[in-house]
C-alpha cells in the first residue's frame, strides 16, 4: 500500500512539473508581444523597454522559466497587469468559492445520481426506473443556465425564497454563504446528477447480476444489505471515476453559473483575465486548474484502492 | 431416519418472451437426517433450478408450485422475511463458481462473519472469533491469517473451503451444493468431497448434492435421484442404482462414464443417441422415448409415473437384468 501511495505520489508531481513546463511555454507562443500589450497608448521604445526590464522580458526562455517557477514555488505568481495585486491573492481569493460551490454541487450530484440510479436498478422494468430515465434525460439535455435563469426568476425574484445573486465568506456568515450558494450547487448538481445516475444504473445492474449477490442472497441477508452493501460497493468503482472527473471540470468550468449567480469564483478570474490579457493571471489560472486535475486524479486513484482492494494488492506486488 | 426436507410435486415454469417454459416438472424428493442424496442429470435438466426454488432463489420471472417442506414448515408461499431467515441458516447452498461467488471487495472474514451476524446476532469480535474456527473446521490451514484475506488472494479450492465454512456457519439443516466441485482440479475436489463428507459425520447436516458427475455420487452419496428434461426418472440407494439400473438413462448414464482399467481399444464408451429436448416442448409421453433404445408405443402416447418402493422409476419398459458397470 506505502508503495502504491508513492508511486501514485511521484507520477502526480511529474505530472505537474511538465504540467508547469507547458503552461510556460504555452504563454509565450501566445501571438504579440507582452511589452506592447502591457504599455497599452504608450508605445515610444524607452518606456517598452523599461518595461521588459521590469517583466524579465529580456532574459532567455531558460532564466525566465527559472524565474517563474522559483517564485511559484514561494506562492509568488506575480502581479496582475491590470490591477497591480499580486494574482496569488487573487486566485486565494477566488478559488475558495469556486471548491465550495464545485463540492457542494457534486454532493448534490451523488446523493442524487446514485440514488436514482440504484432505484433505477433495482426496479429494473417498473415505473421508478421510467421516472428515473425520464428525469435524467430531462438533467441532460436542459442547459444549465436556462435553469439558472428559471430558477432566479421563480425562487428568487418571484418567492423570494433565495438571494439571486452575490456571495457571503463562510466565516464571516456560515448561514448566509450557504443561502447563497445552494441555488447555483443545485442547478449544477442536477446536470451532473443525470450522468452519475446513468453510470450507477449500468453498474448497478452488472453488480446485482454477479454469482457474488446470488451468495449474499442465499446467506440470507436483508435485500438493504444485499443492495447496499454487496451490490453499490462494486459499482462505486466506475461511479467515482465520473465524479473526479465532474469535479475536476466544475472548479475550472462553473464559468456560466458563476457568471449568473454573481459569483466572485475562479471561473469569473478566467473569463475576466482572458478578456483583459491579463497574462499572469491566465498563467496563473492554468496552472492551479492543472493543480487541481492532478490533485483529483491522485485522490480518485486513492478512494479506488480503498473501495477495491485487488487494485492495493496490484500496487505492492 | 427421520425426513428433514420433503419436496412434492415441485413444478417451476418462466416467463419468457416467446411464453411460458416449463424447467422442472412434479419433482419429489425426500432427504432424511444427515443422509447425502445426489441429484444427477445432464446440463439443462432442470438440477440447478430444482435447487435454487427450495428457498425462493430464483428471479421475479419463476413461478413455482408445489410443496417443499423442510422440518414441516411450508416454504412455497412463504413469505419473504421467512425465506431470509431461513435461508443461511436452516437452508445453506454452496454454488459451482468459487471465483464468482465471492464477493471480492470484502474479507473472507468479513463475509462467513455477516451470515453469523445475521442469523444467531453474535458481536463483531464473536462473529470473527467463530468464523476462524469455522475456517479450521474446512481445513483452511493458518487460518487466523486467512481470515482477513480478500477472496483473489486464496486459491480456487480455498474459496470453495469458505463458501462451505459460509454454509455451515449456522449449522444448517439442510446444505444444497450445487455443482461443488465442478469447476475445481480432480486433486482439489478430493479434498472438497473430504470436508462435505466429515462435516455431514461431525455436525449430522443434511446434504443435497447436485452434479453431473458420477464419480462424485458414488464417492459421496447415500441415495441417488436421476433427474431427466426436468422430470425424475428413478430414485435409489446409491449401491443398488449403480449395480441394478432399471430407467434405460440411468443405464445409458452409467455405460456412458469411463472406468479404471479399461481401454479404449476393447471397450468403447456408450453414448445416448440424440439430444436433450427443449424445455418448451411438453408432449404427454416419456420425454426420453425419442433417444430410448427400450421404447415401445406406450412411450409415446402416455407418461411413466414414478412406481412405488424404495427403488422407483418412472419407465413403461424398465431394465431389468444387472449391468455391469
Amino acid at each position: 500500500m506505502r508503495r502504491y501511495l508513492l508511486g501514485r505520489l511521484w507520477q502526480s508531481i511529474v505530472t505537474l512539473i511538465l504540467a508547469t513546463i507547458v503552461v510556460f511555454v504555452g504563454v509565450r507562443a501566445l501571438p504579440g508581444d507582452p511589452a506592447l500589450a502591457l504599455a497599452g497608448e504608450d508605445r515610444d521604445p524607452e518606456s517598452l523597454r523599461a518595461i521588459r526590464e521590469q517583466y524579465g522580458l529580456d532574459d532567455s526562455l531558460l532564466v525566465q522559466f527559472w524565474q517563474f517557477v522559483s517564485h511559484a514555488a514561494r506562492g509568488d505568481l506575480g502581479q496582475s497587469i491590470r490591477t497591480g495585486e499580486s494574482v496569488t491573492t487573487m486566485i486565494a481569493n477566488a478559488l475558495p468559492v469556486t471548491i465550495e460551490l464545485s463540492v457542494l454541487a457534486i454532493l448534490v450530484a451523488s446523493v442524487l445520481g446514485v440514488g436514482a440510479g440504484v432505484v433505477a436498478a433495482v426496479r429494473r422494468g417498473r415505473p421508478a426506473e421510467w421516472a428515473a430515465n425520464a428525469l435524467a434525460l430531462l438533467g441532460l439535455s436542459v442547459p444549465n443556465f436556462w435553469l439558472g435563469l428559471m430558477a432566479i426568476l421563480y425562487l428568487s425574484v418571484a418567492l423570494g425564497l433565495f438571494p439571486a445573486s452575490g456571495f457571503v465568506p463562510f466565516f464571516t456568515d456560515p448561514v448566509g454563504n450557504l443561502h447563497h450558494l445552494i441555488l447555483p450547487a443545485l442547478i449544477l448538481g442536477t446536470g451532473l446528477a443525470a450522468v452519475i445516475m446513468r453510470q450507477t444504473r449500468s453498474s448497478m445492474l452488472d453488480a446485482l447480476s454477479a454469482d457474488y449477490i446470488r451468495t449474499a442472497e442465499a446467506k440470507g441477508l436483508s435485500p438493504r444489505a444485499v443492495i447496499g452493501r454487496h451490490a453499490l460497493r462494486n459499482s462505486l468503482i466506475v461511479v467515482v471515476t465520473i465524479v473526479g472527473l465532474q469535479l475536476g471540470a466544475l472548479i475550472s468550468g462553473a464559468v456560466v453559473t458563476e457568471r449568473i449567480f454573481a459569483l466572485p469564483g475562479f471561473g469569473k478570474l478566467t473569463v475576466d483575465a482572458v478578456f483583459q490579457r491579463d497574462y499572469p493571471v491566465i498563467q496563473a489560472v492554468v496552472l492551479v486548474t492543472a493543480a487541481a486535475y492532478i490533485l483529483i486524479n491522485l485522490l480518485v486513484d486513492l478512494l479506488y484502492s480503498v473501495i477495491d482492494p485487488r487494485i492495493r494488492v496490484r500496487g505492492d506486488a | 431416519m427421520n425426513t428433514v426436507l420433503e419436496v412434492k410435486n415441485l413444478s417451476v415454469t418462466f416467463r419468457t418472451e416467446d411464453g411460458t417454459l416449463s424447467a422442472v416438472d412434479r419433482v419429489s424428493l425426500e432427504v432424511g437426517e444427515s443422509e447425502v442424496l445426489a441429484v444427477v442429470g445432464e446440463s439443462g435438466c432442470g438440477k440447478s433450478v430444482s435447487a435454487m426454488s427450495l428457498a425462493g432463489l430464483l428471479p421475479r420471472t419463476a413461478t413455482v408450485a408445489g410443496s417443499v417442506k423442510l422440518d414441516g414448515i411450508e416454504l412455497i408461499g412463504a413469505d419473504k422475511r421467512t425465506l431470509r431467515s431461513i435461508r443461511g441458516r436452516e437452508m445453506a447452498y454452496i454454488f459451482q463458481e468459487p471465483m464468482t461467488s465471492l464477493n471480492p471487495v470484502f474479507t473472507v472474514g468479513h463475509q462467513i462473519a455477516e451470515v453469523l451476524r445475521t442469523h444467531i446476532g453474535l458481536s463483531r469480535q464473536a462473529a470473527r472469533d467463530r468464523s476462524v474456527e469455522l475456517l479450521k473446521l474446512v481445513g483452511i490451514p493458518s487460518a487466523e491469517r486467512r481470515v482477513g484475506d480478500y477472496p483473489h488472494q486464496l486459491s480456487g479450492g480455498m474459496r470453495q473451503r469458505v463458501m462451505i465454512a459460509m454454509a455451515v456457519a449456522c449449522d444448517p439443516k439442510v446444505l444444497i451444493a450445487d455443482e461443488p466441485t465442478t469447476a475445481l482440479d480432480v486433486t482439489i475436489q478430493a479434498g472438497i468431497l473430504d470436508v462435505l463428507r466429515e462435516l455431514r459425520e461431525r455436525l449430522g447436516t443434511s446434504i443435497v448434492l447436485i452434479t453431473h458427475d458420477l464419480g462424485v455420487v458414488a464417492d459421496l452419496a447415500d441415495r441417488v435421484a436421476v433427474m431427466y428434461a426436468r422430470r425424475v426418472v428413478e430414485t435409489a440407494e446409491v449401491h443398488e442404482l449403480f449395480s441394478r439400473p432399471q430407467h434405460p438413462y440411468t443405464a445409458g448414464l452409467l455405460g456412458a462414464s469411463p472406468a479404471a482399467g479399461r481401454h479404449a481399444e476393447t471397450h468403447r464408451l456408450n453414448e445416448i443417441p440424440g439430444l436433450v429436448p427443449v424445455l418448451a416442448e411438453q408432449p404427454d409421453a416419456c420425454t426420453f422415448a425419442d433417444r430410448c433404445p427400450r421404447a415401445l408405443d406406450t412411450c409415446t402416447a402416455s407418461e411413466p409415473n414414478l412406481t412405488p418402493g424404495p427403488h422407483r422409476v418412472a419407465c413403461w419398459n424398465p431394465v431389468r437384468e444387472p449391468v455391469e458397470v
